[in-house]
């Protein structure tokens, strides 16, 4: 039987939810790392909430910035430390809603970062409001009749910065293995252009959160795979 | 080498922060301070450091956050309508224990207000201004010297306390130019943050992780734990407040122990008071001046020594006196305490001197 190791510097303290995407991602980051052999120069800077805690599991060097603010906080590091690898990594609600006169202005300027966009249609932690990337007629917290799409739009990441100077922008899911396969590939990707100096790189990833979507992890899964695709469609848009 | 040379404020704000070691700076255009962007956006690469300029002050205080974060000594500069933007930043350095600097070239007036000399954000800069229970130590220069001295000095206090230490300079010193000695060169000693800064980890275990975190939970980091030898961060944050005000009041008392009235004033105005203390002098009228270097902490030490004062008086240049209450709690409210400014312009020494003897009456 072949039994798939646990990346290093991982520990069993990620705080996450019954099918909640966040683990698997962290997950992703920390094999990648690992592969490309960086995992001890890595910084990983957090948004607040769920993808922060959840990145406790993965005993990197960690800064929590302001929420909507890791990606100049990102940009700091790289600036201050160049020697060191910097993912900035950031939920849909912080990088296109608060966040994105940051994520505008990096993309454009091609600063040399990863960024990491944990996209589960709804802020997680403060109790499933709606984003940005909330679907059109999604119920949430905050759109319990769902979402008035024709009032509050829906935001693609690669309509925003796909024509800025992106060197990398991706996205994948976690629908099945050769899904999260796909999702690694991207992440190894926009890791790599750092290493090499290449520029801006963006991998979202659609991510099933079943306690704000109110519905089973397997439900959850197949929403983010039917319906969530329909809007934010799987691929690599820029790559450079 | 240390240099003699004539320099605008600004321009000497800009080229001590290299001098004291800094290599990494992120603004953006604001009156008056924007001759330091400018500066450094040749300086700082002749220096082999990181210039950016930043889409916005929200932008160019997180860039700092993440840069002093490494250990790395970082500065951000701007003006009252900026430096409103940076107070979220600024919050976080002060609750995650980070050093940075941040340079305030004061104007005019809430809002827009407008562009000329002023010292408008006083109680902004002493009060901590941003969400939460922090103050940062607020330095006031009042010379094109002293601009340099303090930016020094400045770094130096925040790699001592972990902390964001802003200085509180304003239009009137930052445009003029004064001859200036410039100091030799230091090297930042990212080292000695070993212990607690985002470097990387190589040994790959829980424990050796740092973790740059904004909650007060700070505690469960076991490396901050052990190193700072608290158990619980609101004794830690208590303990560090009180040796920052035990330790570091800075001030120049001019001519305080006979004096029956008694100036206060910081930055371009107490060259006025100053100026204003020697015309009284001259005409037998006992007057004398504090001026705080600290505006936070405030220098109530100063106040034990002019014990023949009757009335203090600040002088400053914004609408509602903003130093007054900070005099009125250093005297215990004992004796009065009066203020006369203006809004565009530090008040004549002949109406500061009416204005006091009218006190005294």
């Amino acid at each position: 039987m072949y039994v798939k190791k646990l990346p290093e510097y991982m520990n069993f303290a990620a705080p996450s939810c019954q099918g909640c995407g966040h683990g698997l991602i962290i997950r992703l980051m920390a094999e990648v790392c690992e592969e490309l052999g960086v995992t001890g120069k890595t910084i990983l800077v957090r948004d607040v909430a769920c993808g922060g805690s959840a990145s406790g599991a993965w005993n990197v060097d960690s800064i929590t910035a302001a929420h909507g603010r890791p990606i100049p906080v990102a940009n700091g590091v790289k600036g201050a430390s160049p020697e060191n690898i910097v993912i900035a990594h950031i939920g849909d609600g912080a990088a296109y809603s608060i966040g994105s006169a940051e994520l505008v202005h990096a993309a454009l300027r091609g600063d040399n970062i990863t960024v990491i966009v944990v996209n589960n249609t709804v802020y997680g932690m403060t109790g499933g409001q709606m984003s940005p990337a909330t679907l059109p007629a999604e119920k949430t917290a905050s759109s319990p009749k769902g979402k008035d799409a024709d009032r509050y739009g829906v935001l693609n990441v690669v309509d925003l910065i796909g024509n800025l100077n992106c060197t990398y922008l991706a996205r994948g899911e976690l629908y099945d293995v050769p899904a999260i396969n796909k999702s690694k590939a991207m992440i190894k990707k926009a890791i790599q252009n750092q290493i090499d100096g290449k520029g801006f790189s963006l991998v979202e990833i659609l991510s099933p959160c079943p306690t704000n979507l109110h519905m089973t992890p397997l439900k959850t899964k197949e929403f983010m795979h039917e319906e969530a695709t329909k809007f934010f469609p799987l691929g690599e848009f820029v790559d450079k | 080498m240390a240099e003699r040379v004539l320099m605008k404020g600004n321009e000497a704000l800009a080229e001590a922060a290299l001098r004291a070691g800094c290599r990494f700076y992120s603004g953006y255009p604001i009156t008056p301070q924007t001759e330091i962007l400018e500066y450094l956006s040749t300086r700082m690469p002749e220096v082999g450091g990181f210039f950016i300029q930043a889409e916005s002050e929200l932008c160019g205080i997180n860039m700092v956050f993440g840069a002093a974060a490494t250990g790395a000594r970082a500065f951000t500069t701007s003006s009252g309508p900026g430096y409103s933007l940076k107070q979220e930043g600024i919050s976080y350095l002060a609750g995650s224990d980070l050093p940075a600097v941040i340079i305030d070239v004061m104007r005019i007036g809430s809002a827009l207000g407008d562009i000329f000399m002023g010292q408008g954000d006083y109680w902004q800069l002493t009060r901590g201004g941003g969400h939460g229970d922090y103050r940062t130590i607020v330095l006031a220069p009042n010379s094109v010297q002293e601009n340099v001295d303090i930016v020094q000095l400045a770094f130096d206090l925040a790699d001592k306390y972990l902390h964001p230490v802003i200085i509180a300079s304003d239009a009137g010193i930052g445009q003029m130019m004064e001859p200036v000695e410039l100091p030799d060169f230091v090297e930042e000693d990212r080292s000695k943050h070993d212990w607690w800064r985002a470097k990387g980890n190589t040994a790959g275990d829980a424990k050796n992780t740092h973790k740059i975190s904004n909650v007060y939970y700070k505690m469960w980091d076991p490396n901050f734990c052990e190193q700072i030898g608290y158990t619980d961060y609101p004794t830690y944050l208590k303990d560090k407040y009180k040796a920052i005000e035990e330790n570091e009041q800075r001030w120049e008392s001019y001519m305080t122990e006979d004096a029956e009235a008694v100036l206060v004033a910081y930055g371009s105005s107490s060259r006025v008071a100053k100026e204003t203390v020697n015309i009284a002098r001259a005409q037998g009228f006992k007057l004398g001046m504090i001026r705080p270097i600290t505006l936070w902490p405030f220098p109530v030490k100063a106040f034990e020594e002019a014990k023949a004062a009757k009335v203090f008086c600040t002088v400053e240049v914004n609408i509602l006196g903003q130093m007054k209450d900070d005099v009125e709690a250093a005297v215990k409210h004992r004796v009065p305490v009066g203020f006369v400014g203006d809004f565009f312009e530090v008040p004549d020494s002949d109406r500061i001197i009416e204005y006091v003897k009218e006190m005294l009456k």
